[in-house]
């Protein structure tokens, strides 16, 4: 802490006699081929250990999360200077070359209080840089100074409290550089999840105030192409109860699953196809039969017996914890109870 | 793509290193510290066109490993040498996960994954030469589904594998095109070769012994890729396959009936010729309809143009299992004929008929082979049913021989 301070004053110093620079973004950096080995490098952060972003790199967050754990995730979008991203109904926006999607993945020593005791624990890069996009993870020093680059992954033991004040204990997976691609992959290149106008479709609290997000990225020249309000696709929230359960259990679904099981991810081969706008029921699951489930089956007879949660395939992955069975494949060692009570409650719903 | 025997540059993979750009290196992966760190490393860091040297010896993994660069050689010390184990694997839903293509595995075996073996998905050249798969406590429903998985993949190899235990399918191939399986030995799994929702296939000089059932080509609904057709089976031992069926239920395979030899379910033009069926206790060769309820407009559930010659038949269906036992015995008795064909046809015309030519199922077997046509349509049809046609003759005749699967890595040969 001491260093730290005097850290600051050493800026403070040169400051007041050089031209001040506003800390940027390093742009050559993004775009070398070769990943840098400290996350600090690339000038994403102000205060990286705060998770304060350099001007020009803009927190945003989802609609709905990806599980991972019950890991708190930090957001951040870069667009270079002078670019925008192109908007799409269904899909993830087009990012200009030179773009970075920043998510840091952290624990709360006590999840009811996530404001507090937060260890940071890696954060992913994508980059799109000429040759497309390129996936890297960074894992967090123990003082929280800096990320190194994991190109194999990484297991890490943790501990915390989780929300109904239990202690867990995990076995935290860093991805390795494929393991990124087994969720981030279209047509086999690598691409990003997230940032799609249904998910960024929310209000966000920016530092000028709260505003919706595809809305303020607009009015800040980041995206290009937004429609008339009234026609951008909008999912509910996980646990907004207002809204129809069909919506908000396909919404996670969409998510959490969608990115592998598309005629264009990973999972194509199981022709079962998760992605909000499927409207094929046997596609989504419906009465719908295993493929190459093995185990998987859990000797069930379909992927969704409608009104029978309790025999469907779908279920029964989600709740696995074994390697053999459980889905997603990678991203959790854990089974998601909110996640698993909306599609439980889905299923015994569906006639 | 082969094994280039020249060593241009040869280190030692530890740690973080940097990979000079040489194509065409080898690289020998490191027994020393954490040989999960060590050769995940190795596998992400390969330049394209190199080869990664296993060393022989027993290696625990306990995370799935994964390939995404082109052009990769790796090669162990033999199917019995270089053996990663995944007794103890805690992620990933397979042992070894190919994604990018030009890929040859050669001489190395994968034992014991909670999940599949050795999966491919989406690769163009993917070769599997002299490797291994098995669950070592033998058949057991908690065992991977699929021991060798190629699946939407085009121009796949597999040659002189080994594969023991799958609670699914040994060797599987899936939804994939230009597919050559040979030389190689299934034994123990539910199903020993599987062929499904593929179009040219070569399964040829293989042993299929002490599965549920031997070798299987399957077509199913509801599937990116469907309407499987030729696939040339020839010159393959499928015998004595003997092991209950283990699979778990719901999936396509857990209805395989003990001791098949040879099971041919929807697909067109599959050409079965020179190959050795004996001691299947339910039944050697069955040609037959996708038995479930489906909703897909675009599939064919039937076998089309299906063509048998020149096979020889052994002791069968003395004691026959599941859907042998429950439909075809009570109509044929005991012994089960050497070849049954459930008779289900497109349409009433056909069933009084016959299917058009190229349909047709054409059988030219030694004397004294045994043949049953269920006539499943016909028994559904007329109200007074429907007895099976036994005579082979009416299946006579000639069709124009399927051609040979060229791969492109083979050319060198």
């Amino acid at each position: 802490m001491a260093l730290f301070r005097v850290a600051l004053l050493l800026a403070a110093t040169l400051c007041a006699f050089a031209t001040p620079v506003a800390a940027q973004v390093k742009e050559e950096l993004l775009l070398s081929k070769r990943p840098q080995k400290l996350l600090s490098a690339y000038g994403l952060f102000v205060d990286g250990s705060r998770q304060v972003p350099t001007a020009g790199v803009l927190p945003y967050d989802l609609q709905v999360p990806l599980f991972t754990d019950y890991a708190e995730k930090y957001r951040f979008v870069y667009v270079p200077d002078g670019q925008t991203a192109s908007y799409h109904d269904t899909e993830v926006f087009q990012f200009p070359v030179g773009s970075v999607l920043v998510k840091t993945f952290a624990y709360p020593a006590d999840l009811r209080k996530p404001e507090e005791n937060v260890q940071l624990i890696e954060t992913r890069l994508l980059i799109h840089q000429e040759a497309g996009w390129n996936a890297w993870a960074y894992v967090w020093n123990e003082d929280q100074t800096d990320a190194t680059l994991k190109v194999a992954g990484k297991v890490l033991p943790l501990e915390f409290v989780d929300l109904a004040g239990e202690a867990r204990s995990i076995n935290y997976v860093v991805p390795n550089k494929n393991q990124c691609k087994g969720c981030h992959s279209f047509d086999r290149a690598v691409t990003p999840i997230g940032p799609k106008a249904r998910n960024l479709n929310k209000d966000y609290a920016f530092a000028n105030g709260r505003e919706n997000q595809l809305i303020h990225w607009s009015g800040m020249g980041l995206l290009q192409g937004l429609p008339a309000f009234g026609q951008v696709p909008n999912v509910p929230a996980m646990d907004d109860v207002t809204a129809p359960l069909n919506n908000r259990a396909r919404a996670y679904l969409d998510i959490n699953c969608a990115h592998c099981h598309r005629a264009e991810g990973p999972g194509s081969t199981s022709g079962l196809f998760l992605t909000y706008g499927e409207q094929s029921a046997v596609t989504w699951g419906y009465e719908k039969r295993p493929v190459a489930a093995g185990r998987g089956s859990g000797g069930f007879t379909y992927d969704i017996a409608p009104g029978n949660a309790d025999e469907s395939i779908l279920l029964y992955r989600m709740v696995s914890t074994d390697p053999g069975i459980m889905m997603p494949e990678v991203g959790r060692t854990l089974p998601h109870e909110e996640g698993l009570k909306l599609i439980r409650d889905w299923i015994n719903s569906l006639e | 793509m082969k094994i280039t025997a020249s060593t241009i540059t040869s280190f030692v993979v530890s740690g973080m290193l940097s990979i000079s750009a040489f194509a065409q290196e080898t690289v020998n992966v490191s027994a020393e510290g954490s040989f999960q760190e060590n050769l995940q490393e190795a596998l992400i860091l390969a330049e394209p066109g190199s080869t990664l040297m296993l060393p022989a010896g027993r290696f625990e993994l306990q995370a799935a490993l994964s390939l995404d660069v082109p052009n990769i050689t790796i090669k162990g010390a033999g199917m019995e040498e270089t053996v990663l184990s995944f007794a103890g694997q805690v992620s990933g839903s397979e042992g070894l996960l190919i994604t990018s293509d030009g890929v040859w595995l050669e001489g190395f075996a994968v034992e014991d994954t909670p999940g599949d073996g050795i999966k491919a998905k989406g690769v163009d050249q993917i070769s599997f030469k002299d490797i291994r798969v098995e669950w070592t406590n033998g058949p057991d429903a908690e065992n991977g589904a699929y021991g060798l998985y190629p699946v939407e993949s085009k121009n796949v190899l597999i040659d002189g594998a080994l594969v023991k235990g799958a609670s699914d399918a040994g060797i599987y191939v899936g939804q994939s095109q230009h597919i050559i399986v040979r030389n190689s030995r299934a034994e123990y799994n539910v199903a020993g070769i599987e062929i499904e929702n593929s179009f040219y296939a070569d399964v040829y000089d293989n042993v299929a012994i002490h599965n549920t059932g031997g070798i299987l080509v399957f077509d199913l609904p509801n599937l990116p890729q469907m309407g499987g057709h030729s696939v040339r089976v020839f010159n393959n031992k499928s015998v004595n396959n003997d092991t209950a069926n283990f699979a778990p239920e719901g999936n396509i395979v857990a209805t395989v009936p003990k001791g098949t030899g040879l099971l041919v379910m929807a697909n067109s033009n599959i050409e079965v010729f020179g190959n050795e069926f004996a001691e299947n206790a339910s039944a050697n060769v069955l040609l037959a309809a996708y038995p479930r309820e489906y909703n897909d407009e675009n599939y064919n559930p039937l076998p089309r143009g299906i063509y048998v010659h020149g096979n020889t038949y052994g002791r069968a269906g003395w004691e026959p299992d599941k859907a042998v036992a429950e439909l075809i015995a009570p109509a044929t008795g005991l012994p089960i004929p050497d070849i049954v064909w459930d008779g289900a046809v497109d349409g009433v015309w056909s069933a009084f008929f016959g299917p058009d030519e190229q349909d047709r199922i054409i059988i030219n077997e030694a004397e004294g082979t045994t043949f049953a046509n269920l006539q499943f349509v016909k028994d559904l049809v007329l109200p007074w049913g429907a007895d099976p046609k036994t005579d082979i003759a009416d299946h006579a005749g000639e069709r124009s021989r399927l051609s040979a699967v060229q791969l492109p890595q083979l050319d060198s040969d």
